[in-house]
């Protein structure tokens, strides 16, 4: 059979979970990584990021809202997607996941920008005309007060809630990696390191992703790059990403002086099948390049051109090396047979339902997502309610 | 003004979530049907509804009971155990009207392959084939007969 070396059991022949499955922990990671960011400036002080506080968390919430498309793509039958919700099964990990995607949703996410947002919201609900005014009314809820006070109170419980909103982001994240690392008769799979591998990737891939979105929206606006900013996300980023870097390490060490029964195999695909997704392209190209980059920019003084083209190389490879690592943790889980003794291929398709196509289009769907985001609510300090206001 | 009327927005937006949570209860009361739950996670009345379904499988002892000459080959050769209707399909109707109901006899060159084809995932002592080089297209039964398919027993039956 073509693709097919030595012995598969004949249900592990075809790949079953898609480059669709790669997208979700990919997706859900970023919105991970940027409401970490954000709650940088909100919970730990971090005045320097505050130009990127207001863009993260929408971007966050950009992500957060197509993170469910690839898997409603890939299992089909979208109209049965809401039993997760109505008929919940307590063994099952996805059934849960539901909950932890709504909790993030609303009780985190949503709440937090409106909170954030309010002021603004009313302001831009009396200054505005149209459809849009009335857009703005239905989100102030009904009310209207703005004084020094009630903003106070919102300041307070929207550090409640990114305090609370900390830990959901890592339930979130941490549960896709749980989803896979409880998988125990998958050994590429099964490892409690998982969830904290996923999580401490996506905070670097989300990180990276706010990074690019904020000097790309920035340039297209023809305003002045924050480099003070910019100097502390890549200083941020660089120590997350060693701490990322060295826990995927810790797991492989620890699989190598292991060497269960599994490990012959595993150690076969690295050397062939994922030879070039994860060694050269998630830890050569994606990993180390960016981890050296990130250091000179540390220890040398470099111009601030030089800086922001090191940030965006950076920031690019980072995005790549953690989509190579979704690609070999799903795709590479399902190449080799639990017999250990056969492998198989995976072949992606162009045009179908779970192909590369759909594939690009879920990704880049997030940055549509953004645009109406930032058109309704703008993360620019310039272009708040206030100057709305003031223009009138 | 006092710290509740300050914070009464909040109240807004936690009425909010009161609201969207009782939807969901109403939506959930009407959209999962009364029986789910009731023997275990699924629809209850799926057992009475599925059991009241017509039988379509007749059951190799029915097709025996008239077809004894297929069954004195059959039960000689390497396919013994395997059921008439695995390869002929649902045949209640036909047992229930033989005469009227005549199933057609299904196409070798197409049923065989889908057990014969070679796959590594196969046992080594399972009879394999790459079809288009075996055979390249003539029917199966040319060679084997399908109910004793070793080549002494005779092919074209």
């Amino acid at each position: 059979m073509s693709g097919v070396e030595g012995y598969m059991y004949p249900n592990e022949i075809t790949l079953y979970w898609s480059v669709l499955i790669v997208l979700y922990p990919y997706i859900t990671g970023l919105v991970a990584g940027a409401f970490i960011l954000a709650s940088l400036e909100r919970v730990f002080r971090v005045e320097a990021v505050k130009p990127t506080y207001r863009l993260a968390l929408l971007t966050a919430l950009a992500f957060l809202l197509v993170a469910p498309l690839p898997l409603v793509l890939h299992l089909g039958h979208p109209f049965r997607s809401p039993e997760m919700y109505f008929t919940p099964h307590d063994t099952s990990a996805m059934a849960m996941f539901g909950y932890v995607y709504m909790w993030y949703l609303m009780a985190v996410l949503v709440f937090e920008i409106w909170l954030d947002y309010r002021r603004d919201i009313v302001l831009l609900s009396q200054s505005s005309k149209g459809m849009l005014r009335l857009i703005y009314q239905v989100m102030t809820l009904g009310s209207s007060n703005i004084s020094e006070r009630s903003l106070v109170i919102d300041e307070k419980v929207g550090w409640i809630v990114t305090l609370i909103g900390i830990p959901s982001a890592f339930l979130l994240h941490g549960y896709v990696g749980f989803i896979f690392g409880s998988i125990k008769a998958n050994p590429w799979w099964s490892s409690p390191l998982m969830p904290v591998v996923f999580i401490f990737s996506a905070m670097v891939s989300g990180i990276a992703g706010v990074m690019l979105l904020y000097m790309a929206l920035t340039k297209l606006r023809k305003e002045k790059i924050d480099m003070h900013c910019v100097d502390t996300i890549a200083m941020y980023m660089f120590y997350i990403f060693i701490i990322d870097f060295s826990l995927e390490m810790l797991d492989l060490i620890h699989r190598i002086y292991e060497a269960d029964e599994s490990f012959r195999s595993l150690n076969f695909m690295a050397h062939t099948k994922l030879f070039f997704s994860q060694i050269v392209l998630q830890i050569l190209i994606g990993t180390l390049v960016p981890l050296l980059l990130l250091f000179l920019t540390q220890v040398v003084k470099f111009t601030e051109v030089v800086r922001k083209r090191i940030y965006v190389l950076c920031g690019s490879l980072i995005l790549i090396s953690v989509l190579a690592m979704r690609w070999n943790v799903v795709i590479g889980g399902q190449l080799f047979s639990k017999s250990f003794l056969g492998y198989t291929t995976y072949k992606m398709a162009l045009v179908t339902r779970e192909g590369l196509l759909v594939s690009i289009a879920l990704t880049i769907l997030p940055l549509f997502f953004l645009w109406a985001l930032v058109k309704l609510l703008p993360p620019w300090p310039e272009k708040s309610a206030d100057q709305a206001v003031a223009a009138d | 003004m006092s710290s509740f009327k300050e914070a009464r927005h909040l109240f807004h937006f936690a009425g909010l979530f009161v609201l969207a949570f009782l939807v969901f209860l109403v939506i959930r009361h009407y959209y999962v049907p009364r029986s789910f739950g009731e023997y275990g996670h699924y629809r209850g009345a799926a057992i009475g509804e599925i059991g009241s379904l017509p039988v379509k499988f007749a059951g190799h002892q029915t097709c025996e009971s008239c077809h004894t000459d297929i069954l004195d080959v059959k039960s000689k050769g390497r396919h013994a155990h395997v059921n008439c209707e695995v390869c002929h399909g649902a045949l209640a109707n036909h047992a229930n009207d033989p005469a009227s109901v005549t199933p057609v006899k299904p196409d070798t060159a197409v049923l065989c392959a889908r057990c014969h084809t070679t796959s590594a995932a196969k046992p080594k002592g399972f009879p394999q084939v790459v079809p288009a080089d075996h055979s390249n297209g003539v029917p199966c039964q040319t060679c084997h007969n399908p109910h004793s398919p070793a080549l002494d027993a005779g092919g074209a039956k």
